[in-house]
């Protein structure tokens, strides 16, 4: 598939497919052309330069989506407290107004960045990387990216992030994935946040949430955590320490063929 | 709700095809849009009308193409229509072990271009 657009065309063709299109009938004074680019090009050309910038530092860069009240940022205490001793933790807050979130995640010490959208409804590409500049990337092992609390517009924006993390409150619902398939489809885990609750709520069933995602061809993996209940958090702190030795053990891959390369010019 | 964020970045790809192609201006442009790729096109289209004020695509026609979904079954290898958005299942054996093949296209796929007076004369 052409990583520019989307489109059918495999790679070995791209050089044929040129992205400002190609003239494929004329009449009169008008000329049609084919583009086949993907409309949200700049942000996803923007988005694949972070990636690529953090990856390269063996930073891991987590998208966290979800309601708002879902939790999001009392997961992130709940983490720092846990891991902030073994990695150095940053944070970007994305929100409509004010600098609430980012002053609790500075109050554990750790740097955050807010970046106010007013309007609105999501982070793009440019904003975290205009927050990028905000951070010192060699102080960090880990950037969450803690996106405007919307279940709808967040997921249409690729921020360079190495994975999405959606977080479903057991107050919100378990049907939440079925009616925001867009969303939950592009998870890469979802955490089931709050299910200290589960004992008193009769209308949460986890596996009915787990379902849902499933319908949506999503083999994502579904924890049931509670920011207030610290030995909840184990699997999901193991899941962070396994995504972070994957982008370390690539970014020193990738240093090492870079090296080789070098060599190999010098001779 | 973001429809709008996303006319603007549609405008922009537009523009850079139009002055690639030293065009006069814009008459149509034509996008795909799949369901699961959280595009509403109505919304898309009243989004249009006020974003391409002022940019080249100011008469422009808009033709949105929506795309069905489409899925690939890894389990049966048969290829089919879900139902909706929300329950990506193989139609023919009901597994969720599927590739989206379509549906989740944010395409530009084709724009017609107004070439210059003395172009068309020449």
């Amino acid at each position: 598939m052409c990583r520019e657009c989307g489109c059918s065309v495999t790679q070995d063709d791209v050089h044929v497919h040129d992205h400002n299109g190609t003239v494929s009938a004329r009449s009169g004074n008008s000329a049609s052309v084919e583009v086949l680019r993907r409309i949200l090009h700049d942000n996803d050309h923007e988005a694949a330069h972070n990636r690529e910038h953090l990856a390269g530092r063996g930073i891991l860069a987590v998208n966290l989506m979800s309601s708002p009240g879902s939790g999001k940022t009392s997961l992130l205490e709940a983490t720092i407290d846990a891991i902030g001793a073994r990695h150095r933790i940053a944070v970007i807050e994305g929100d409509l107004e004010t600098e609430n979130d980012a002053n609790r995640i500075r109050a554990r010490g750790v740097p955050a960045v807010q970046i106010t959208t007013g309007q609105t409804c999501h982070l793009d590409a440019h904003m975290v990387h205009d927050a990028l500049h905000a951070l010192d990337l060699s102080e960090i092992d880990i950037l969450f990216i803690e996106n405007v609390g919307n279940l709808v517009c967040p997921a249409g924006f690729d921020l360079g992030q190495h994975a999405n993390v959606t977080l479903l409150a057991v107050t919100e619902g378990d049907d939440k994935p079925a009616k925001y398939p867009v969303m939950f489809r592009a998870a890469d885990l979802v955490l089931l946040s709050k299910s200290d609750l589960l004992d008193v709520l009769d209308d949460f069933a986890p596996d009915q949430a787990e379902r849902h995602i499933r319908a949506l061809a999503n083999p994502a993996d579904v924890l049931r955590i509670s920011a207030r209940r610290r030995e909840s958090l184990a699997p999901w702190l193991a899941w962070l320490e396994a995504r972070l030795a994957e982008v370390r053990s690539d970014a020193a891959r990738h240093a090492r063929r870079h090296h080789h390369d070098h060599h190999h010019a010098a001779e | 709700m973001h429809e709008l964020a996303v006319c603007q970045s549609l405008l922009r790809e537009v523009e850079r095809v139009a002055s690639a192609h030293g065009a006069a201006g814009v008459s149509r442009i034509e996008v795909a849009v799949g369901s699961l790729s959280g595009i509403e096109a109505a919304l898309l289209d009243r989004a249009f009308s006020i974003a391409r004020m002022g940019t080249s695509a100011e008469q422009a026609d808009l033709e949105i193409q929506e795309m069905p979904i489409i899925v690939w079954c890894k389990a049966c290898k048969t290829e089919t229509r879900p139902a909706s958005a929300n329950a990506l299942l193989c139609a023919q054996c009901g597994a969720w072990q599927v590739d989206v093949r379509s549906g989740d296209e944010l395409v530009l796929r084709q724009v017609e271009l107004v070439q210059p007076a003395e172009a068309a004369t020449s």
